[in-house]
């Protein structure tokens, strides 16, 4: 795997009114890698993943995608940067007004002109894949359960086959069974299509289980990068407590460190 | 018959593709390789393996060969995970079928008329209760309603009134001089807008400033489970929210339909000198001569009946609103929708009432 980065964000500033919530951020994303974004409340995780998509507009520094400057790039490029990657927010963002399966075709709407019948499939396809049952094509959003709706926005994120994939807290408000088999199955879809992953987290499990690096917010900036091996060597009292802290030791790890 | 694809299988270049399979469609057997394909994605995979069952399915030999471990493993997955076909039910457009429509139609529209006198009568249960713990009642938030009901609305139906009572008098004054009959304009006026026009139009106007506002604002709570949370703290949802609403709007609606009959007489008065000669001492004379108090008293006495309507409306409706933000907005549009349909209903009816009584 070749190391250059394909995000690159370099000397970010993010700012709400006086309150500085980035301050010369550097962070790098590499190709086919999973990364997990940690931070304590309030660090600035989901601005930061908010901020690379282009949602909100940082004070200062850059941010290229695929080498495009995604803040000065022109309209046409910035467009054709966000068609290879796919956002799943928090609690899904599926359109209310919107089936499952027509919430999965906005994108190919949009950005393709495929025949409506391989939309159709396609989209049950992409459902079926994120393990939804087929019978879930036609409700509505709000007649989902909470992973059901994640599972469907990770659908609607797939449906043009990305190449970044943007993960907000993905297995937040899930059982442990369900948040497991979250896991597996970004895994599972990170391998056979090649994704690169971005997951904002809280979740020490899906941390161990699928990330291949973590990046810890802390202090404004990207504290520190590297494996959960790595992490576990870190001396920053917040990294420690969060590394070694009760809930780190019943996942699993953060004993021998 | 070998096919050697090549090129990217994306889905933004899934016609491309289609061609490319496509060329081996009359063989009985054929090979697709993939050793030249430089990006496969599930678009492709997909239809890679569409391609594979419809020619097993009139008896033909598909192969795909050549695929890397990585694209091995996606065609793996996609496959496992096509759907099978769902038996579509068609839509039917038979005459049972419209009957069938009409019919549910008909039955949803009773059961929420049942519905919403069902919740009358919780919300009047709950009165009753707090008129017998007088200390319940949310003084604050009642005169918090009242002000934003009552107060604040007074700008806006005093326009209201004052125009209609302009316009009275100008069509009067056009029809009654060619009888010479200025004078009747006074009680053209006068009737016209105590007893029917000034609180009807006071209640629509509310309706639609009000009890919007309650549909969204209680439909919003519920949106964000706070009424649940109320219930799990013990407090009455209809007690705190709803109660405050409906009396506030039970107080204030005849203040402001009065509001609303002075300054039409004031509107109708001011045109009437302007178009007809009628002085403000004569319109004044003419109102203590011919036109009976019941005419004004008729139009207050509907005042409190259409508050009811307006409030249990508006909160009922916000008391239905989902999980989604869409039934928000359609609910409050149902809400001020339903409420003037009531208004007017009602109106009617004491129509008839008063002149059964002779009044």
């Amino acid at each position: 795997m070749a190391r250059e980065p394909i995000i690159k964000v370099r000397n970010l500033r993010s700012q709400f009114g006086d309150h500085v919530v980035h301050d010369a951020l550097d962070l790098d994303v590499y190709g086919g890698e999973v990364l997990g974004v940690v931070g304590g409340s309030g660090t600035g995780k989901s601005v930061l993943l908010r901020s690379i998509v282009g949602l909100i507009q940082p004070k200062e520094g850059s941010v290229s995608v695929f080498g495009t400057d995604m803040l000065r790039a022109s309209e046409d490029a910035r467009q054709r940067i966000e068609q290879r990657w796919g956002v799943m927010f928090q609690d899904g963002a599926l359109f209310s007004s919107l089936t499952v399966r027509e919430n999965v075709e906005v994108p190919m709407r949009e950005q393709t002109d495929l025949p409506a019948d391989t939309r159709r499939a396609l989209a049950e396809l992409k459902i079926s894949m994120v393990g939804l049952p087929p019978n879930a094509c036609d409700k509505y959003p709000s007649e989902l359960s909470g992973g059901m709706r994640k599972r469907a926005g990770l659908a609607r994120a797939l449906a043009l086959d990305p190449e970044i994939l943007f993960l907000d807290e993905p297995t937040a408000g899930l059982d442990p069974i369900g948040a497991a088999a979250f896991d597996v199955l970004i895994k599972k879809l990170q391998t056979t299509m090649g994704l690169t992953v971005f997951m904002v987290t809280h979740d020490l499990d899906s941390l161990h289980a699928i990330c291949d690096r973590i990046a810890v917010l802390a202090e404004k900036k990207v504290f520190v990068t590297g494996t959960m091996q790595d992490m576990l060597k870190v001396d920053h009292p917040w990294v420690h407590e969060y590394f070694h802290g009760p809930r780190a030791r019943a996942a699993g790890f953060g004993t021998e460190g | 018959m070998d096919i050697n694809l090549s090129g990217r299988l994306v889905v933004a270049r899934l016609e491309e593709v289609t061609a490319q399979l496509s060329a081996g469609a009359a063989a009985p057997e054929v090979t697709f390789d993939l050793t030249a394909v430089e990006a496969l994605d599930t678009a492709g995979a997909w239809l890679l393996i569409e391609t594979q069952h419809q020619f097993q399915a009139r008896g033909g030999q598909c192969e795909i060969v050549g695929a890397s471990h990585a694209q091995a493993e996606l065609l793996e997955v996609v496959r496992n995970s096509i759907p099978e076909k769902l038996d579509k039910a068609k839509p039917r457009h038979g005459f049972y079928d419209w009957l069938d429509h009409v019919g549910q139609k008909t039955w949803r529209a009773i059961s929420g008329l049942v519905e919403i006198l069902g919740f009358l009568g919780a919300v009047i249960a709950r009165l009753g209760y707090v008129a017998l713990h007088p200390r319940r009642l949310r003084l604050t938030s009642l005169v918090h309603h009242m002000q934003e009901i009552g107060l604040n609305a007074i700008p806006i139906v005093s326009l209201m009134a004052f125009l209609i009572g302009v316009v009275m008098a100008f069509q009067g004054a056009v029809q009654l001089r060619q009888f010479g009959a200025e004078v009747f304009v006074v009680d053209l006026i006068a009737i016209s807008v105590l007893r029917e026009l000034g609180i009807l139009l006071t209640a629509i106007i509310v309706a639609g400033r009000s009890g919007a506002a309650f549909t969204a604002a209680i439909g919003s709570m519920k949106m964000r489970e706070e009424i649940d949370a109320m219930q799990t703290l013990g407090l009455d949802p209809i007690e705190v929210l709803v109660l405050p609403r409906v009396l506030a709007l039970i107080f204030v609606l005849p203040l402001l339909g009065f509001v609303a009959d002075i300054v039409g007489l004031v509107g109708g008065g001011l045109m009437s000198w302007i178009e007809l000669g009628v002085s403000p001492g004569m319109f004044q004379t003419r109102l203590y001569e011919s036109v009976d108090v019941w005419h004004y008293l008729v139009g207050l006495i509907k005042a409190p009946f259409f508050a009811v309507i307006i409030g249990i409306v508006g909160c009922y409706e916000g008391m239905k609103v989902g999980g989604d933000a869409e039934s928000l907005g359609r609910l409050t549009s149902t809400s001020v929708v339903l409420s003037i349909f009531l208004v007017i209903v009602a109106d009617a009816m004491f129509s008839i009432f008063f002149a059964i009584v002779g009044v």
